[in-house]
């Protein structure tokens, strides 16, 4: 890597902070209460619109694994959600109603929340369908996580997109809000992923999994990213480049080992698909506002209408983070 | 006599204090170092709250930095109070606010009892221990350090490099023999007292003041001097990865824990709560005389070590993608990869399965489709059949099934009619392969075809320049797979040898060969080769047939399938 190239990232950087910046006046404050986060807190930040029946089961998801505070964007929601959001005592709220897809999907008014509040805290980047999953998430808490990384001196954690889908037709099963989606959503692909090197940021591009097997057989380019980086310590120099697939600065994407060894990782076991996806699927269509036209969601608007399966012979069924481990879609490096 | 607890602290000062309650409460005195880093509130809120205790007593604070001489200063200082201070202790045992005992201190206080004169600290030379940190083990004790490690790693590196370019070597005093361990010990009354009122105590401590790392070599060198009885061992668990930073504790390892019967572990992490509810409080009952026996955790903390250095072979993941020639094996299991065997013999997989009992797939990198074991769409890991997802990513599409399929042997048939070009160099250079190659046998299928005789000879000359390529790789200087390459002519000679071998290789246990697969019917395939040459197009690749072949036994049809004993 040259210093010209290094200097073009720096000033890629910069803009991208520079945009979060102006984006920034788009949010309206609905509460705040930033002033209670202490200075250890974890940091959850995430966008939503339209997700109020996930919402119960998704604070408490990570109010049990040790996260103080949320901070999330609210894109004009319209089932309560905002309503909901409000009353938690835990969650600061902003609101918008402008473009999703020129705020980047959300990156840029993240990116600015967290410049602002997560500066030297551990941030968790995810969205209302993503459950954090990692090594020993059944007895430690993400503090054990934390303070792990800090001693090993880790800015970054990685935690691939696992795509859960239940058995059967989509919508064959309601999801009720308080519910533990996994209980319907609860299979996965376990082998199928193929991964390579983004050379320009040093990030991996993952993909494959039951998206890639049923939606895009024919197109495999298109089928969506998996990697992820949710969990950084967050420096207010730091900036999400596109979703949280990549960081800058680039050292933050060096989740992987290329010695041969295995860094920890985690799973982000991505429940989109219940009974709420294929209405949300059309709507998503008619408003335009996803990654690349959002060819994704006509590739599933099309399958979905067909016929609605994921599951196959050779789905597995989710039962812990130890199974994801010994299939090898996780790893728990050297913590022990 | 009593056993005295020097405890240094830096961090998590109620876990601390809970500690020093505990050690308290069995009658043991305390020294408490606090490292000078730490604010004063905190510190003096810290005092305060252990002022109702007895047999406590606070030494000057230094400051602490990992690997500096600061940490030797704390413990020389607190342990001279404690035995100053404390005349009935008879052992001085370091611990640190993150220890924790496990094991009823009763039972420690009669250990040490019963070893009245025996000093316990890990004290090995530099020669024995494999654990050195950034490559230094002897030049710690004879290079000068000014730069931190931790934080400035380039002007510490540069320093090195400088002193071992001119040849620089500090002199180490009185000829002594530097040793080192642990700095978790637990020495006698006697041997601490003849170290710290040593007559050359400022000579050594000058030396050791400049060593790098001296909280691991100070005690560990100079007990060797003084002392009747070393046993060479820490009496608290204690386990560093491979980066030189210590194991931690939590809720779950309470049985491992348990089980080590170790006295005192660190590091245990703070927010541990059923740890220390479990071990503070736990009443003396089960006191049995037991030795520590930390092997069950140090056969975990090693795996977790192995895990992160060499990884699981074969697996490409999201934190694990090795560069080229790291990998350790492009796959994770040998395979076996045959060519032309299915363009000779009928039905070669469902023989070779019955066989041999493995999965026999057919052209995996077939044009139109991964052809799976059984016709399968989608196979072990929801691994699909589709040409397209597979020729995304061909590598790793063959890591990935046989990651897949862990533990059941995998075959397949590759071919110059398949999608080779991506794919025969990553075979070729994995030493998982086994390549088996009857060269020229994609002419058998031409030869039976009923196309226009323009057409075959074309597709023969694509064929056999496809195939020519593709040997010239395998007999490559790079190629790590085991290769066998048989010209047609030669093969068919004499089936059955090589057949014998390709079995006991998949199978493992050599069961002799119950049945032949079935030749095509090769009748005229000599006169069909001619027909090529007279075309202008030169088929060598197959070997010599005579015009008018002598066909060997095997592929003349018979009623009934050969049969050898």
């Amino acid at each position: 890597m040259s210093i010209a190239q290094s200097y073009r990232m720096r000033l890629r950087r910069k803009r991208f902070q520079a945009r979060s910046w102006r984006k920034h006046f788009e949010l309206k404050s609905v509460t705040n209460r930033t002033k209670k986060i202490r200075s250890l807190d974890i940091l959850l930040f995430s966008t939503l619109r339209d997700e109020k029946v996930r919402l119960p089961y998704f604070l408490e998801y990570y109010r049990d694994r040790g996260v103080a505070h949320f901070l999330i964007v609210d894109n004009g929601s319209e089932d309560g959600s905002r309503e909901y959001l409000a009353e938690q005592e835990d969650v600061s709220l902003w609101t918008t109603k402008a473009s999703y897809l020129k705020s980047r999907f959300g990156v840029d008014w993240l990116n600015w929340l967290q410049r602002k509040y997560g500066h030297g805290h551990w941030t968790l980047v995810v969205d209302p369908d993503e459950l954090f999953v990692y090594p020993f998430c059944d007895t430690r808490s993400i503090r054990a996580l934390t303070d792990w990384l800090d001693v090993s001196q880790v800015r970054s954690f990685g935690a691939m997109l696992l795509d859960m889908y239940p058995k059967g037709r989509i919508d064959q099963v309601q999801y009720r809000a308080g519910q533990d989606p996994i209980e319907i959503a609860s299979w996965f692909d376990p082998g199928n992923y193929t991964i390579s090197k983004n050379n320009q940021y040093g990030n991996l591009w993952i993909q494959g999994g039951a998206r890639a097997r049923v939606f895009f057989p024919d197109q495999p380019k298109k089928a969506p990213a998996l990697n992820k980086i949710p969990l950084v310590k967050w420096d207010r120099k730091y900036a999400y480049v596109s979703s949280t697939h990549m960081l800058l600065p680039r050292g933050l994407n060096l989740t992987y080992d290329e010695w041969g060894g295995e860094k920890a990782s985690g799973a982000l076991l991505h429940v989109k698909f219940l009974d709420t996806f294929t209405s949300k699927a059309a709507e998503e269509l008619k408003r335009k506002q996803h990654y690349a036209q959002s060819s994704e969601y006509k590739a599933y608007a099309q399958s979905v209408q067909e016929n609605p399966e994921l599951w196959c012979n050779w789905s597995e069924k989710y039962i812990n983070w130890r199974q994801l481990e010994i299939l090898g879609l996780m790893s728990k490096g050297n913590w022990a | 006599m009593n056993v005295g607890i020097v405890m240094l602290v830096h961090t998590a000062f109620d876990r601390a204090e809970q500690v020093a309650r505990h050690w308290s409460k069995a009658g043991c005195p305390l020294v408490l170092h606090v490292d000078q880093n730490v604010h004063n509130k905190t510190y003096n809120g810290f005092v305060e709250s252990l002022s109702d205790l007895p047999d406590v007593r606070f030494s000057k604070r230094h400051r602490c930095e990992w690997g500096t001489w600061g940490l030797v200063a704390a413990t020389q200082d607190a342990a001279q109070i404690m035995l100053d201070e404390f005349p009935h202790v008879g052992h001085v045992f370091t611990a640190s606010g993150s220890c924790m005992p496990l094991r009823p201190v009763q039972e420690l206080q009669d250990y040490l009892a019963a070893h009245p004169k025996t000093d316990f600290i890990e004290s090995v030379t530099t020669a024995d221990v494999p654990w050195t940190m950034g490559g230094l083990d002897e030049e710690r004790f004879t290079l000068r350090f000014p730069f931190s490690w931790r934080k400035n790693r380039f002007l510490f590196d540069k320093c090195v490099k400088l002193q071992r370019l001119v040849g620089y070597e500090r002199k180490i005093p009185n000829g002594i023999v530097p040793h080192m361990g642990s700095q978790w010990w637990c020495l006698t009354r006697n041997t601490l007292t003849s170290i710290l009122q040593d007559p050359d105590r400022p000579i050594y401590d000058a030396y050791f003041r400049r060593v790098w790392i001296p909280d691991e070599s100070y005690f560990q060198t100079l007990v060797r001097l003084f002392s009747t009885r070393v046993e060479s061992r820490s009496l608290t668990l204690s386990k560093f990865d491979y980066q030189g930073k210590p194991h931690i504790f939590y809720d779950d390892h309470l049985q491992l824990l348990r089980r080590s019967d170790c006295f005192v572990a660190r590091k245990i992490w703070p927010y541990a709560d059923r740890l220390y509810e479990a071990f503070l409080n736990a009443g003396d009952g089960n006191a049995q005389r037991r030795e520590p026996n930390p092997g069950k955790i140090d056969r975990i903390f090693s795996k977790a070590v192995d895990r992160r250095v060499h990884g699981r072979s074969g697996l490409y993941m999201q934190s694990r993608f090795p560069v080229a020639g790291r990998e350790n094996g492009l796959t994770c299991a040998p395979y076996s990869v045959f060519e032309g065997f299915s363009d000779l013999f009928e039905d070669f997989e469902t023989w070779l399965a019955k066989q041999t009992g493995a999965r026999v797939h057919g052209h995996l990198f077939a044009q139109e489709k991964a052809e799976f074991a059984d016709g399968l769409p989608v196979i072990s890991g929801a691994l699909s059949d589709s040409a397209a997802l597979r020729n995304y990513n061909p590598r790793a599409f063959l890591a990935n099934l046989l990651w897949n399929t862990r533990g059941e042997r995998q075959c397949f048939q590759l071919g110059p009619r398949d999608v080779i070009k991506e794919i025969e160099w990553d075979i070729s250079k994995d030493i998982n392969a086994r390549i088996s190659v009857i060269a020229g046998a994609w002419a058998v299928p031409l030869f039976k075809s009923s196309a226009s005789f323009v057409e075959v000879r074309r597709e023969a000359a694509r064929l056999q320049q496809i195939e020519s390529k593709h040997l010239e790789i395998l007999k490559s200087q790079w190629t790590k797979a085991q290769v066998k390459i048989w010209n047609m002519a030669e093969f068919i000679e004499a089936p059955m040898e090589p057949l014998q071998g390709i079995i006991e290789e998949v199978a493992r246990e050599g069961s002799g060969l119950a049945e032949v697969p079935k030749m095509v019917d090769l009748t005229g395939f000599g006169q069909f080769l001619q027909n090529l040459r007279n075309q202008g197009m030169h088929p060598y690749l197959m070997g010599n047939f005579p015009v008018i072949h002598d066909t060997a036994e095997p592929q003349k049809p018979k009623p009934k399938p050969y049969l050898v004993q």
